[in-house]
């Protein structure tokens, strides 16, 4: 694999916020799910996830499965690398 | 550089979390990740956590520094200080690893015979204190001189100034911000009469909008960026980029806005043209608060040797400035900047509204500049048309790059023509300091000598025979840097450099002394938005290493200023200190006392009745204002700002036939600077191994160049070969090549050029044609 391709996989942090009460149940399903980090906050009801995929498609399924989560109220990208620019 | 995929993909990772943790700081001061946060610090009770400044960029974020059995061991943000909240950016965490690299320099060194040798502290400076003696004894006290930094602490800068200009009697003190900062501060001086951002970083919670001019915070300020990106996702604020290049903060920003090199003084000019032409002008503040004047254009570019130019200032009306506008109307100017004119009137358009409050931010880019100090004149002239400033939100905001370029070198006054208090040229300023100083005014020469190119230059020629380096890299650092990196060989030159790390400037050395670093000694700094930092002893230095501050005292001693460096070694921090602050009081620039920066993490001048002072010239925040109006620019004696009509110029060299690229040069977010520190932390290290040239996805693919392939930059100052760098990290227009400097195996700036600012004399390391071949 040239190195080209290999920068194009992308990683990408996000807050999830997860509904009232349902911050357990938001761990829980997103630690189910492959090439997905979980770091919760220890004192308020908000979630670092960070994804860390082979491609952007990869990475856009990625995200349609989290924001499938009954438990997730808002998820809100932070910060993605090495993904192609959008003017 | 590629030999570390998987660190390098981790400490992205890493990236990818401190955003998201910087972010969630923001929204919610106190959050813990302590999982995360706390997974890298040992587990025990014995750590004693101290509160410092990080010792990297000019944001100056609040870090707790670990210490256990005498030894830094780990870092945290700080979650009492406003300007991080808690948290800390990927080079301020591993910031404690910078001080245990394995070649630190811990005796010091005198060249002999062409080999190092070891010798004795007390050796080395009454070499030094000897060579200085016979240096002036022989070619008179302006050939020896000074080349200090932004990393000075208050303390370093300060003893420096005091003896070389008020006990010597030479104004040859510089320092490495005139690389970097000297652009905003004569943009300050010309517009304001005063130096400094009159804003915070608090406006960033204020403002609804944030432009970027030529500034790539995602990698240079990734923490003030962090609250930025944490504004749009609260309150929805756009970020418009306007640069040269397109970045990870293009990437990051609601809009990406790329213009022709040096073209920025005509879009700025056709933003002020929609402002006046669009009836957004705030009539009452213009004309309560400002003047309008012109000064001398096709200045030149300060290629020649002694090179000098004083501008002319000439007060016009505002008929006149309208007028000078016509040549900028969007139209005309999106055929010299490549902006469309539907751009730059959506630019203006946030500017013109009196609904949005705008925050227009800039570091290298606009200061690094042949016209430096006027694209720093025209960003205010757009923020004073509208009023748009010295209010929350509102805020024209020069970044900086080191820790104490604003509290060392522009407030202490490291530079030739400044004192702590004013300038030399000033009878009443030369008294005010040697009275403090306590030496006879006439000591002081009201005449300043040499910026820091012309310092090298004067080395070269003869003039400056001896110098002294402290906390910087200008072997690395300096434009052309063959000519210079010359001088110091030449025969009759003595170099001494202070640091703690071999570099390509102790390599030039005839004496190196081992330095402390950071909280290896006591003192201050001050940052981007008038924060003075105090931090004490955590932690004994190694070897015969002592505080570039203790160097000078010594030597100063050794030259017989006793009576000046009257400072005992226990306390001597805390009495500098306080006679530094003598010299700022009153209220436009009052300091905290030193109890006061003991005891919480930073204050900002004016330090007013038990207050710091947020938001400058506004009657409502800042008590130096006494003219009974809501804003008083007192920097100014009429108390008014200054509206500059400056032109659009050419850049002095420009692509041709011959090299028909334009060359950039930058940083990169692992490395701080020259990388003589985080080369030397094994994460940012393997993250960032080399140096590369980054250059057009499509052009490479034309000239047949892919990542990682060898090519060759040529300038008519010299050539470098450099690995390529294709739709990675940034992507450059056609035409245009990037290439971070903090590669001292891979040195571009033997390749740039020497001109700068005839104002600021601030070199531009941004501009300069290039030749691209393939190897």
């Amino acid at each position: 694999m040239s190195y080209l391709k290999r920068y194009v996989m992308p990683i990408k942090s996000y807050l999830a916020h997860p509904h009232k009460n349902e911050k357990q149940a938001l761990i829980n399903a997103l630690s189910g799910i492959e090439k997905c980090e979980v770091i919760p906050s220890e004192n308020k009801d908000l979630l670092i996830v960070v994804t860390d995929t082979d491609n952007n498609l990869e990475e856009d399924h990625l995200k349609e499965q989290i924001e499938s989560i009954s438990s997730l109220k808002l998820l809100v990208m932070v910060s993605g690398f090495d993904t192609p620019k959008s003017k | 550089m590629y030999t570390s995929l998987t660190d390098r993909r981790s400490f992205i990772k890493k990236m990818a979390v401190l955003s998201a943790m910087t972010a969630a700081a923001a929204m919610f001061p106190g959050i813990l990740f302590a999982e995360e946060q706390e997974a890298k610090i040992p587990n025990s009770e014995n750590l004693d956590w101290k509160k410092a400044p990080c010792r990297f960029c000019g944001v100056g974020c609040g870090v707790l520094v670990g210490i256990e059995n005498g030894k830094a061991v780990a870092v945290k943000g700080d979650p009492k200080s406003s300007v991080n909240k808690g948290l800390c950016c990927v080079k301020g965490y591993h910031s404690v690893m910078a001080m245990y690299g394995k070649d630190r320099l811990t005796k010091p060194l005198v060249k002999k015979n062409g080999k190092y040798v070891e010798t004795s502290m007390q050796e080395a400076l009454d070499l030094i204190a000897s060579k200085m003696k016979e240096t002036i004894k022989d070619y008179g006290k302006d050939a020896v001189s000074i080349y200090g930094s932004g990393q000075w602490t208050i303390p370093d800068g300060y003893v420096a100034s005091k003896l070389f200009k008020g006990c010597i009697g030479t104004n040859n003190v510089e320092a490495n911000a005139r690389l970097c900062m000297a652009s905003a501060v004569t943009g300050f001086m010309t517009s304001f009469g005063i130096d400094e951002p009159m804003g915070c970083y608090d406006d960033i919670d204020h403002a609804n909008v944030f432009v970027l001019w030529g500034n790539n915070m995602a990698e240079m300020h990734p923490v003030l960026f962090s609250r930025i990106l944490d504004q749009r996702l609260k309150r929805g604020v756009k970020v418009i980029d306007f640069a040269t290049r397109t970045t990870r903060t293009s990437m990051a920003s609601d809009k990406s806005i790329i213009f022709k090199p040096n073209t920025d003084l005509a879009v700025a000019n056709a933003i002020c043209y929609e402002i006046i032409n669009n009836g957004w002008v705030n009539k009452s503040f213009v004309e309560k608060h400002c003047t309008f004047k012109k000064g001398l254009t096709h200045m030149g570019f300060g290629l020649e040797d002694k090179y000098a130019f004083t501008d002319k200032p000439e007060l016009i009306d505002f008929e006149a400035y309208k007028t000078f506008l016509k040549d900028y109307t969007p139209e005309k100017v999106e055929k010299i900047s490549g902006v469309s004119a539907k751009d730059i009137k959506y630019m203006a358009s946030f500017y013109g509204d009196p609904n949005q409050k705008v925050m227009s931010l800039w570091c290298m880019g606009m200061n690094q500049h042949t016209r430096g100090t006027w694209i720093n004149n025209l960003v205010y002239n757009i923020h004073l048309l509208t009023g748009k400033i010295s209010t929350p939100g509102n805020s024209p905001f020069s970044l900086t790059g080191q820790p104490s370029a604003c509290g060392t070198v522009r407030e202490v006054g490291t530079l030739t023509h400044k004192l702590p208090h004013g300038v030399v040229t000033n009878a009443e300023h030369r008294a005010h300091a040697a009275k403090i100083w306590d030496v006879p005014v006439e000591n002081i020469d009201p005449k300043p000598t040499y910026h820091t190119v012309e310092m090298f230059r004067a080395l070269d020629r003869g003039e400056i025979r001896f110098m002294w380096i402290q906390v910087t890299n200008p072997m690395v650092t300096m434009p052309k840097l063959k000519r210079y990196r010359d001088a110091t060989k030449k025969e009759g030159r003595f170099i001494v450099v202070s640091d703690i790390y071999p570099t390509p400037t102790t390599d030039i050395a005839d004496v190196i002394l081992p330095s402390a670093m950071w909280v290896e000694r006591e003192g201050m700094y001050g940052n981007s938005e008038r924060r003075t930092q105090y931090f004490e002893q955590m932690v004994e230095p190694p070897g015969e290493a002592i505080s570039d501050t203790w160097q000078l005292v010594e030597v100063a001693k050794r030259l017989g200023f006793e009576k000046q460096f009257y400072y005992k070694k226990e306390t001597h921090v805390e009495e500098i200190y306080n006679e530094y602050k003598k010299h700022h009081e009153g209220k436009k620039h009052a300091m905290a006392p030193l109890e006061v920066l003991k005891s919480q993490p930073g204050a900002q001048w004016p330090y007013v009745d038990g207050k710091s002072t947020k938001w400058r010239f506004n009657s409502k925040y800042d008590p130096a204002c006494s003219n009974g109006e809501a804003f008083h620019f007192y920097g100014n004696p009429d108390g008014k700002a200054v509206i500059w009509q400056r032109p659009y110029e050419h850049a002095p060299e420009e692509p041709d036939n011959d090299y028909p690229f334009w060359l950039n040069t930058g940083r990169v977010v692992e490395h701080w600077h020259t990388g003589s520190m985080t080369r030397r932390i094994p994460v940012l290290h393997q993250a960032m191994p080399h140096g590369y040239v980054e250059l057009n996805p499509e052009q490479a693919k034309v000239m047949g160049i892919n990542t990682g392939d060898k090519v060759k930059l040529t300038t008519r100052r010299g050539e470098i070969i450099l690995p390529a760098s294709v739709n990675e990290r940034g992507v450059p227009e056609v035409n245009h090549v990037f290439v971070p400097f903090f590669d001292e195996g891979m040195l571009i700036n033997e390749l740039t050029l020497d001109a700068f600012c005839p104002i600021s004399k601030q070199p531009d390391y941004k501009k300069c044609a290039v030749k691209v071949e393939k190897v």
